[in-house]
């Protein structure tokens, strides 16, 4: 097939298309291109915080404005921006890396896609009629109860993080079976790759995690509508709880956003030092401790509730012990660089950027984890501080190697070098100016979460640097888009293995073909492709040919049928979302909402999955 | 005590912080690509001594910052506290100010509090409506002030002094402006203070008159007087406060007369409405407040 | 090489479905979870003790139970392709599905009329949204059982089909556990 041929029969078909594929890759696309736009929501939501911060008793935003701008930009970054951008690589490269043709659910995969669209429409739908949620990303009870949030604001918050939940958790069920049950022959789990394993923990985490923030707003969400008083102090009941269910989700989350940079890392550096990953069964026996011990340090947000030294014990050393496996990879990661033959391109520098700075947020979370620290450190700008270091060091850095590394695939251009390392360094820069600063604020006292503070307090200086520093970032992102728009517009030609790498989906063309892999490939390592180009004997062997000889392109192969295009995912996802947007209006919508729903999930459930005699490949396939 | 715990932990994090960080830039720089690397790199795998031993002094490290960390926990939430006979402080968070009350002493205050320098203060916190933080950075952690339970803390302030505090749990809309001041004082200077809260006040008559038309005793109290509303901060001793509005604002004529002229623009979303006051009864009542000494 | 081999030899319906159990054990466990550190806080009644009715709930249990039996035998019904027992046994299934829903809207209604409401107390609150959240897990599982019977009577559920009914048994029988573990938790040890 000629590359022409390649790239019609990957992104063609339409924009109609797009509303009915079941491809993981173009599912991918859909994730990646929605997150990022909203990255620029929110970071437009971040400037105007860091406006207002800029000078003390500024009045850029009133109170009421900036309490919804922390909340939606906090709300936005996590749930709009950074699970999905690491949905996108998800959906994208782990059936390549495993050597599969998609994951095992492709109309679930759809559904997911849509129904975290329509939840992160819902949530800024609020935005627009000016009711947005104002009680924080975290919306501790019971400010969140009717009587003292008594607008819309925390309605849509609930309504659209439910809706979100569903996408999720249908995701984590699709990729665990996906990771699983779907590997090429020979890939035993010790050989699967790095990205691939976390994205399998990750998503065993979304599994866990999710259901008890789900319950803490089913709760919130029966107080607010029906009355109850799962959280109302007067009845008896404890706001505490709210924080309980929040933080065991909470916790788990904030490596459910981690380990999928350190993923992408453990994929780059090997890459472009051109040697292995150093004590691979290490950092992923590291992840899987990182995963199991994370469900267990929860109330180490909550030292200043009034647990008691014993829990304040308990919580704390837990917490220290999370720091070893994290330790572990960080070393292995250094000695991977080690002895090797770096080449320098961008992915390089946003991979070893994001240990960089995730050390120095490492270090920050160790001092956390000491109660008698904590007390004078948490809900202040030092708590801000070290969530940035992790959450934009640590996983923006992480998701822009990935980016860089994965674009040639998935577009079949280049990212420009001299862009990605002026958007590397200006980064940088922005983001410790913004940031570092913020310890410093919080150490001498300022709190979080304040739309305003007075000019004696002697916090004008630093607050002045981090809005300057937020300015930096933002040029930084318009370099990485302007990038983009270049490279899809008139970037190099990538072809398949720009980078030399080491992993299956580097076997594939840039852009892959719809059906991924002409043959299943059986794998004897767990750097296949690297030992193809460069072992003694082949190390990607296929059905049709001996070990030994190189891979026959008109060998014959058999018809690969591909599940087809669907509507009903996007339906049900429809229904879904008017369900529980229509509890902001009436009973009417949401029975629509429900019978629109059933409907869909009927019909999909009743269409059967693939056409035979409509084959992607093989004969009789489109040419 | 807690000054040893920080201490400790900041050095082994920036020692920590200097040797990982040198390694790993050591690295990028050092073993780049040159023109004169042919070939492949050694590919190595792994070295299990290593991993040990990168396993092992980490966790040593952490065995030191854990040990310190857990005594301190205990010693500074011993309840009750070391010393005999502390001091007894109740506070009460509201949205958006704080309420203290010496049941020992019989006496309540609002956002302004004086303490004496050497005894022990036990506080136990709880709230009226949401959560709040009582943080007074430079005497102490902050523990949170949960509706419908106590917590308690306790510490020894040492030196005379001036200290600010702030809510540091978000609780709405003016959760910025809700702050504290404490007065560390000698012991004989905190009776004095302690007496200026007891009733009854010497009060100018025609302000009281103008206080009570105004409906202001609906909601807050002056010891020793009819006016006993529960609702607002305290306007006992008022007039010596150096602070109004929770912190925010010097107590001069001129913001007070500002804050009731409009307490909403000058904190958003507080509780104390409008009242439309005209000028004349403003000036009235600015005085009557600074008149309670 | 077929399209659906799989790695572990699980088919892939089968494998997510135990995926998705896991995950509702989290669900459940934190309604669960919730119940017991409410139980007692309640500032008024009515109280559990006034108003559950153990020896009534236990025929629930038992018909819930029974329904369970009726799966199992409702799969093998299908392996064998004995198509009158698939039927006998699916709607075996479904009536004693339907039936313990009955119990449940009789219990509730009952606890109404009692003064148990959602608003009521705590005991209220937690008690009707973890039975209700089972209530709507049943329901599903009867609507399903459903859709199966038509397959069946319509002769689109073969033996080659059956995976369908086994996923659909493994829901089935979670939901059951999940009812043991409430009936233990909030009726015998109170």
């Amino acid at each position: 097939m000629t590359a022409r041929a390649e790239h019609h029969s990957l992104y063609g078909g339409g924009p109609l298309s797009w509303l009915t594929t079941v491809d993981h890759k173009r599912i991918g696309v859909l994730y990646g291109v929605t997150a990022l736009l909203y990255f620029v929501v929110g970071g437009f939501e971040a400037i105007l915080i860091r406006l207002q911060l800029a000078s003390p008793e500024s009045t850029v935003l009133g109170a009421e404005s900036f309490n919804q701008m922390f909340t939606m930009h906090g709300t936005t970054m996590v749930f709009l921006v950074l699970m999905p951008l690491a949905a996108a690589l998800f959906n994208f490269m782990v059936p390549l890396m495993i050597g599969a043709r998609d994951v095992a659910f492709p109309r679930l995969n759809a559904f997911s896609y849509w129904t975290f669209l329509f939840g992160s429409i819902l949530l800024n739908l609020s935005l627009f009629i000016g009711q947005a949620p104002d009680a924080g990303w975290f919306g501790y009870a019971n400010l969140t109860s009717k009587q003292f949030s008594p607008g819309m604001g925390i309605d849509f918050w609930v309504l659209s993080l439910l809706v979100m939940g569903v996408a999720s958790l249908a995701a984590g069920v699709n990729f665990v079976v996906t990771i699983l049950n779907m590997r090429a022959p020979g890939m035993s789990l010790m050989r699967m790759p790095l990205f691939v394993w976390m994205a399998l923990i990750v998503q065993i985490l979304i599994l866990l995690a999710f259901p008890a923030i789900t319950v803490g707003l089913v709760f919130l969400l029966f107080d607010r509508f029906f009355g109850t008083h799962f959280y109302i102090p007067a009845a008896g009941a404890t706001p505490l709880l709210w924080q309980h269910l929040f933080w065991i989700f909470g916790h788990p989350e904030v490596y459910i956003l981690i380990l999928p940079s350190f993923g992408i890392v453990s994929e780059v550096l090997p890459s472009f030092a051109r040697k292995p990953l150093f004590g691979a069964p290490f950092v992923i026996f590291s992840g899987i401790l990182i995963a199991f011990l994370g469900f267990g340090v929860w109330s180490h947000h909550m030292f200043a509730s009034g647990l008691g030294p014993v829990p304040d014990t308990a919580f704390s050393l837990a917490t220290m012990l999370i720091a070893i496996p994290t330790g572990v990879k960080i070393f292995n990661w250094i000695a991977t660089l080690w002895n090797g033959h770096i080449v320098y391109r961008t992915p390089l520098y946003f991979a070893v950027g994001m240990v960089a700075l995730f050390i120095i947020g490492g270090l920050s979370g160790i001092m956390h984890s000491s109660p008698p620290i904590d007390l004078q450190q948490t809900d202040t700008y030092f708590v801000v501080a070290h969530l940035h270091y992790v959450f934009f060091g640590g996983t923006v850095f992480g998701l822009f190697a990935g980016i860089y590394y994965w674009w040639p695939k998935i577009t079949g251009r280049l990212l420009g070098e001299r862009l990605g390392t002026l958007h590397f360094w200006l980064m940088m820069v922005g983001m410790n100016l913004t940031f570092f600063p913020m310890h410093f604020l919080g150490m001498d006292g300022m709190p979080r979460r304040i739309y305003t503070y007075a000019p004696d307090m002697g916090w004008d200086d630093w607050n002045l640097a981090a809005t300057v520093g937020a300015f930096v970032i933002a040029l930084s992102v318009l370099v990485f888009y302007v990038n983009a728009v270049k490279s899809a517009r008139s970037g190099a030609p990538a072809g398949p293995d720009p980078w030399d790498a080491a992993t299956l989906e580097w076997t594939t063309s840039s852009p892959p073909p719809e059906y991924n892999f002409a043959i299943t490939p059986v794998v004897n390592s767990a750097r296949p492709f690297w030992l193809h180009k460069y072992g003694p004997t082949r190390a990607i062997s296929t059905r049709t040919r001996e070990e030994g000889t190189p891979p026959q392109p008109d060998a014959p192969v058999e018809t690969i049928d591909l599940p087809s295009p669907s509507w009903w995912p996007l339906v049900a996802s429809a229904g879904l979302g008017i369900l529980m947007g229509g509890a902001l209006v009436g009973l009417g919508v949401v029975l629509l909402g429900a019978a629109i729903l059933v409907v869909g999930v009927f019909a999909w459930a009743l269409q059967p999955l693939e056409r035979p005699g409509h084959p992607a490949f093989g004969p009789g396939a489109p040419a | 005590m807690l000054l040893d715990v920080y201490q400790d932990v900041i050095w082994w994090s920036v020692g920590i912080f200097v040797v990982v960080e040198a390694l790993l830039l050591f690295a990028v720089l050092r073993f780049r690509r040159r023109p004169d690397d042919t070939g492949m790199p050694d590919q190595v795998h792994g070295h299990t001594a290593l991993e040990v031993g990168w396993t092992l002094i980490p966790a040593a490290i952490l065995f030191f910052i854990a040990i310190p960390t857990v005594r301190t926990i205990f010693l500074t939430q011993r309840d009750p506290p070391p010393q005999a006979d502390a001091l007894q402080v109740s506070v009460v968070g509201h949205q958006w100010w704080w309420e203290f009350q010496l049941p020992e002493l019989g006496v309540v205050t609002a956002n302004e509090l004086h303490l004496p320098r050497g005894r022990t203060v036990l506080f136990t916190l709880t709230s009226a409506d949401v959560i709040h933080s009582f943080w007074i950075p430079r005497l102490g952690g902050k523990r949170d002030l949960n509706p419908g339970e106590e917590n308690r803390i306790w510490f020894t302030p040492d030196s005379i002094g001036v200290y600010e505090g702030q809510c540091a749990e978000f609780c709405g809309a003016s959760h910025a402006n809700m702050r504290m001041r404490i007065f560390v004082d000698e012991p004989d200077a905190f009776e004095r203070w302690v007496e200026t809260l007891k009733g009854p006040a010497p009060i100018d008559t025609t302000g009281f008159t103008t206080f009570l038309a105004s409906g202001c005793a609906a909601c807050h109290a002056i010891a020793g007087t009819p006016a006993q509303g529960k609702i607002g901060p305290t306007l006992t001793g008022v007039g010596r406060r150096t602070t109004i509005a929770a912190g925010i604002l010097p107590n001069t004529p001129e913001h007070l007369a500002n804050w009731l002229r409009s307490p909403d623009s000058v904190k958003p979303g507080a509780l104390m409405p409008d009242l439309n006051m005209s000028e004349t009864r403003i000036d009235t009542l600015v005085t009557f407040l600074y008149g309670l000494q | 090489m077929t399209a659906h081999a799989t790695t572990y030899g699980i088919p892939h319906r089968k494998m997510a479905m135990w995926v998705f159990i896991g995950s509702e054990c989290m669900f459940f466990g934190s309604l669960i979870a919730t119940y017991l550190a409410y139980e007692g806080r309640s500032l008024t009644g009515p109280y559990p003790s006034e108003i559950l009715n153990i020896p009534v709930t236990s025929v629930s249990t038992f018909v819930l139970l029974m329904s369970s039996l009726a799966m199992v035998l409702a799969l093998d019904a299908v392996q064998r392709a004995d198509r009158r027992q698939s039927a006998l046994w699916l709607l075996g299934v479904m009536l004693l599905g339907a039936t313990f829903l009955g119990f449940q809207v009789f219990e509730f209604t009952h606890f109404y009329g009692e003064g148990l409401s959602l608003e009521q107390n705590l005991f209220g609150a937690t008690f009707f949204v973890l039975t209700g959240f089972h209530g709507a897990h049943v329901t599903v599982g009867v609507i399903w059982m459903t859709t199966l019977l038509v397959l069946l009577l319509l002769g689109k559920l073969p033996p080659e089909r059956s995976l369908d009914v086994e996923v659909a048994g493994l829901y089935w029988h979670f939901v059951d556990v999940v009812w043991i573990v409430i009936f233990t938790v909030v009726y015998l040890i109170q």
